[in-house]
């Protein structure tokens, strides 16, 4: 089993848009390490043979009648958002976006 | 009088409302005077609503005086895990992230809370987005255990045990994702209950694993928890995994456990939860719980779920690659915090990362990068994919020995509560505090623990019940019976024995 | 972005040396009452952020519940595009980090559609039939949407800025995703076309989205590759995001053929990558080049359960299906007696509807298709719209034919009415009193003008009176001309023959 290198998790670390520090990611690459080594043990019994199971409970088909319901209070929202303009949320400038 | 309503069970107050003895704003006011005079030393707090509680109370007393049929428990106060969003009341989940966010809307066991006419004290601490077991992890300072100032009071719903434990709540709401209800009650000689997955909606609970979250009923003592647990659970169309059938007789069941009778119940040992690991006096108070239990009548057997060993790993891959997704969310575009990056061009992308960079503890960012590293392409199968095969197991292994046994039996939690920082450097120490309560979490069964006495260090021990999915009456009934066995070998309830807390004035 | 010029090898010769290979993801938005996951109202045009809940923001403690409606929708596509339907499909969560997107995930079905191997048969203009192969159909979530907000008036260090809504995030969508597309030769972009309307064709047949291509209810992503011949492996793809119209659709292929026929032809290799349309220049432009640190991190949403569509529900849903644009072309065709030439020119001017809403009104076929294909299209094409974009409607056409008909206006009158009602000056009845346009009907002006003819052109009175009926026609002309139009002429003709013989 691969363990976790501190350029790797750098790179996880860009994929879940988190800045680290420098002496952060040399902390955690240190415990992500011990601990993904630790986790590692579940493929010795992970055999093809056992089905994965991803719900607690075997549910299937909830589905909800195509019904509307109010709208949440616009007003609320936006005043509760880091910023906004116009009725919308205002974000900084989005990279690749067509202009 | 006043503190005689802080002491007392809901059941106790809630009968002495209905009674006219006393009306929901003294009982309100009592417990607010309490928190006023203890909160300095516990902490178990994030934001007290002193003016809706009470206001709340005014309503009840005054529907009551209008002899309108009200709840059972209206009236009564009750504390809440600010991990549950509440409509124009702050909502932090313990994260710096989300400092000063008002929700727009109630989750649903909020409303019920509300339409039951529940005064709402506050919101309680907890380890930021409840990843934790001891709410040091909390962006907003440690929550400390009301037996010992010194010690954690668990986690991470450590600020709901606590304020229940210190005579602040009646009644409280957790969650529990791998035991942060059960724990923290171990931990703090109080009631904590994890309902069957589906049981309590999870409509409005900050998402920390969603395959695993439960909120559930902390207080102190059994029949209380039922009480809750009826008000709070059933089901909820805003949750496409609640359980869309009417909850068992939860209460019935604690009360007819209370009478101390469980011949015929058959209760299963977990081998693989005892012995290393766990403290001497954890132990030796769980072997005399189960003593209480056989005399009470109850057949004891061992049973074996031999990959219960692996439940910690999964735990770990399953917890963390839902909450990678679940916390994505946090990224200063739409509420909470926003960060500017220190140098360089202001782009969505960059703001985020440094949003998240800053908003986020270490513990969080901890296991985020675990989760995404999990789920990440070539490390799937090996990680996330292994961990949903060993759920199967240990769902095979719960059906094996539900097949043996009504009930499984354990300690809480291996050790009595640790010392503030103890474990706070050593992740994977902490994450073992969790042993004994992952497993209900990754088979969706529910799980009790009450007080079981007090450890050779006098800290109180945790004896977990575990029962098979949607039998959570099985739970109120084991846990009133050996409850009553055991206040009556004590001579009242464990938390009277707590040290009394300095009381600011 | 770079427009930088780019070769482009000719059409023609780009097929010669090349054979295309194309796939097409079609988007379409469900016409739901309420979102894919929660029960805001799907609306169209409203206020910013006035059709949200916390779901569809993504807000902390939301959780989504999944639309009924738009799963028996899914389905319906799924039926009509011949596919087998999942007995068991879950929805996964597609993670990665936008500001449109809530949750900075997307809730899709990932490796478990609802709908998978089916196939499409596209009629071509020449009445080709094409069967295309269709991968899979699956259900998933729009985005909201961003408004880029440019320059120095930005708040953020003065800097440029987006403004977002989030009405359109959570509008349940269906996509379609064929197989890739072989032997259509040259007729690659054509066939693209013919299948994008096909579909559009179908989704309002089975009533599950009005379809429109202006509002982006249907969106089509183009893939393209070229290979030496078809008998050669697959060549490097790209994909052309967002090419929202037919016309858009045909040129996108054909121009990706020729750009990639360039960069083949000058010894480059073809970038696997997404491409820009640009409506206005008819070209692609570089995008987002495809790699491997793309990992979305898929998973199973763990806040959805599994869907097993109960099969005693798929077939009553089968049963229900209206009838298939196919099989109504056939229908219309024999109940209006068109020739198989006339329906396909009447298919491809896309005028089924309106011709069919013209009967409708009273028209018979023949006068309904006369119009729409004739004058109309004729309007269309000289305004550059499509023909159900003209300011008329298939009633207006039905009344123009009953005046018509009633022999209230003979056909030359009938096409200044159109021209009126065209030219918006009302329904036809208002255009004919408004411009007087009335076949004169009252016999005594008309006697007027016969007389004044006749007077006029005494020699041709005289052969008409002689029994000669052949230059009776002159006389008709000039009462036609002295009445401005406005005379029936079987009358004048009627009229003309009583005056010589009395």
């Amino acid at each position: 089993m691969s363990t976790l290198s501190r350029d790797e998790v750098a790179r996880v670390a860009g994929l879940a848009r988190i800045d680290l520090t420098p002496a952060e990611l040399d902390r955690l690459a240190g415990e992500l390490d011990v601990i993904v080594e630790s986790v590692a043990r579940v493929s010795e019994i992970a055999t093809p043979d056992v089905p994965a199971t991803s719900h607690p409970l075997p549910l299937t088909n909830v589905f909800r009648a195509d019904v509307p319901e109010p709208p949440v209070d616009r007003d609320a929202v936006l005043a509760a958002a880091p910023a906004a303009q116009d009725g919308k949320f205002l974000v900084p400038q989005i990279l690749g976006e067509d202009a | 009088m006043s503190a005689d309503l802080t002491r007392i069970s809901a059941a106790a107050l809630a009968d002495k409302l209905q009674a006219g003895e006393v009306s929901s704003v003294e009982a309100t006011r009592a417990h607010l005077d309490r928190i006023a005079a203890v909160e300095p030393a516990v902490h178990a707090f994030l934001h007290v609503s002193d003016e809706d509680a009470l206001a709340t109370a005014a309503d009840v007393d005054a529907r009551r005086a209008h002899g309108e049929q009200l709840h059972p428990l209206a009236g009564v106060p009750i504390a809440v895990k600010d991990v549950v969003v509440t409509k124009g009341v702050p909502t932090t989940a313990g994260s710096k992230i989300l400092e000063g966010w008002v929700p727009p809307y109630d989750a649903t066991l909020v409303e019920r809370i509300k339409a039951a006419g529940l005064p709402i004290l506050g919101k309680t601490n907890m380890d930021e987005f409840a990843m934790g077991s001891s709410t040091e992890h909390s962006a907003y300072g440690n929550t400390h255990n009301p037996w010992d100032l010194d010690r954690i009071p668990g986690g991470s719903g450590g600020g709901s045990a606590a304020a229940v434990g210190a005579y602040e709540a009646p009644l409280a709401i957790g969650t529990d994702t791998g035991g942060s209800i059960r724990q923290p009650a171990a931990v703090t000689g109080t009631v904590g209950v994890k309902p069957t997955y589906g049981s309590v909606s999870r409509y409005g609970l900050i998402a920390l694993a969603s395959s695993l979250d439960q909120a559930g009923p902390v207080t102190r003592t059994v029949l209380d928890s039922a009480l809750l647990h009826e008000l709070i659970g059933g089901h909820d169309p805003r949750d496409s995994t609640s359980i869309a059938e009417p909850l068992p007789d939860l209460v019935g069941a604690a009360r007819l456990g209370a009478l101390g009778d469980l011949s015929g119940v058959r209760v299963g040992v977990i081998t693989e939860l005892q012995g290393e690991g766990y403290q001497a006096g954890v132990l030796a108070r769980f072997h005399e719980s189960l003593e209480l239990l056989q005399r009470a009548g109850a057949e004891v057997v061992e049973v074996s779920c031999p990959h219960f060993t692996y439940a910690l790993a999964a735990y770990y891959l399953i917890l963390p690659a839902e909450a990678s997704s679940n916390l994505a969310k946090f990224d200063g575009m739409r509420f909470g915090l926003r960060v500017e990056p220190s140098e360089g061009p202001v782009t969505a992308e960059r703001v985020m990362a440094a949003t998240r960079g800053q908003g986020f503890g270490d513990e969080v960012k901890r296991r985020i990068i675990l989760g995404t590293y999990a789920l990440s392409a070539g490390y799937y199968d090996a990680y996330y994919g292994s961990a949903q095969k060993v759920r199967t197991l240990i769902q095979r292994d719960f059906a094996a020995a539900f097949a043996q046994a009504d009930v499984l039996v354990s300690p809480t939690a291996p050790t009595t509560a640790f010392k503030l920082g103890e474990k706070l450097d050593d992740p994977l120490a902490m994450y073992l505090n969790d042993v004994a309560t992952i497993p209900a979490n990754l088979a969706g069964v529910p799980g009790l623990s009450l007080p079981a006495g007090l450890s050779d260090d006098g800290l109180p021990v945790g004896f977990q019940v575990l029962a098979p999915a949607k039998a959570d009456d099985r739970l109120y009934r084991v846990g009133a019976a050996l409850e009553a066995l055991l206040e009556n070998e004590w001579g009242g309830p464990l938390l009277a024995k707590a040290p009394e807390l300095e009381v600011a004035r | 972005m770079s427009h930088a010029v780019v070769d482009l090898v000719d059409y023609d010769d780009a097929i010669a040396r090349f054979d295309p290979v194309i796939g097409i993801e079609v988007h379409v938005e469900l016409g739901t009452r309420t979102k894919m996951f929660d029960a805001a109202p799907a609306g169209f045009g409203e206020e910013p952020n006035t059709s949200v809940t916390p779901v569809s923001l993504g807000l902390p403690g939301s959780l989504p519940v999944v639309n009924g409606t738009a799963v028996e929708y899914a389905i319906r596509i799924g039926l009509a595009l011949n596919c087998s339907i999942a007995q068991t499909c879950r929805f996964a969560r597609k993670n990665y980090f936008y500001p449109d997107v809530p949750k900075n995930f997307q809730t899709s079905q990932y490796d478990e559609p609802i709908a998978y191997d089916g196939h499409v048969d596209v009629e071509l203009e020449d009445g080709t039939v094409f069967r295309v192969e269709v991968e899979r159909a699956h259900m998933e979530e729009d985005a909201g949407k961003n408004t880029h907000v440019g320059g120095s008036t930005g708040r953020i260090h003065g800097a440029e800025y987006s403004l977002v809504d989030y009405n359109r995030a959570g509008i349940p969508l269906v996509e379609i995703v064929t197989r890739p597309i072989t032997g259509a030769g040259e007729r690659a972009p054509e066939v693209a076309r013919a299948y994008v309307q096909t579909l559009r064709d179908l989704f309002r047949a089975l009533e599950v989205s009005e379809a429109r291509m202006e509002r982006g209810n249907v969106r089509a992503d183009v893939n393209v590759s070229l290979r030496p011949t078809p008998q050669s492996p697959l060549g490097t793809r790209t994909e052309t995001k967002n090419v929202n119209s037919f016309r858009s659709v045909e040129r996108a292929v054909r121009h990706e053929i020729s750009r990639q026929a360039a960069v083949l032809d000058a010894g480059g290799a073809v970038v696997q990558e997404t491409r820009h349309w640009h409506e206005d220049t008819g070209t692609t432009t570089s995008g987002r080049v495809k790699s491997d640190a793309e990992d979305y991190r898929y998973f199973p949403e763990p806040d959805l359960v599994p869907i097993a569509p109960d099969r005693a529900w798929v077939e009553e849903i089968r049963a229900a299906l209206p009838e298939l644009p196919a099989a109504r072309r056939r229908r219309l065709q024999g109940e209006w007696g068109f020739a198989d030439a006339e329906m396909r020119d009447v298919v491809n001017a896309g005028a089924i509807e309106l011709i069919e809403a013209t009967v409708a009104a009273g028209a018979a076929p023949a006068a309904a298709r006369k119009w729409w294909m004739g004058e109309l299209a004729r309007t269309a094409k000289e305004r550059e719209v499509e023909l159900a974009e003209l300011p008329i409607t298939p009633t207006q056409i039905g009344a123009l034919q009953a005046l018509v008909d009633a022999g209230r206006i003979n056909d030359k009158l009938a096409r200044q009415v159109l021209e009126g009602v065209l030219a918006g000056e009302g329904d036809p009845e208002q255009v004919v009193v408004a411009r007087g346009l009335e076949v004169v009907s009252d016999d005594g002006p008309l006697l007027e003008a016969i007389d004044a003819a006749l007077a006029a052109q005494p020699d041709i009175a005289e052969k008409i009176r002689s029994g000669n009926l052949g230059p009776v026609g002159a006389i008709i002309g000039a009462v036609m001309k002295a009445t401005r139009g406005q005379a029936d002429a079987g009358r004048v003709r009627e009229l003309v023959l009583e005056r010589v013989s009395s």
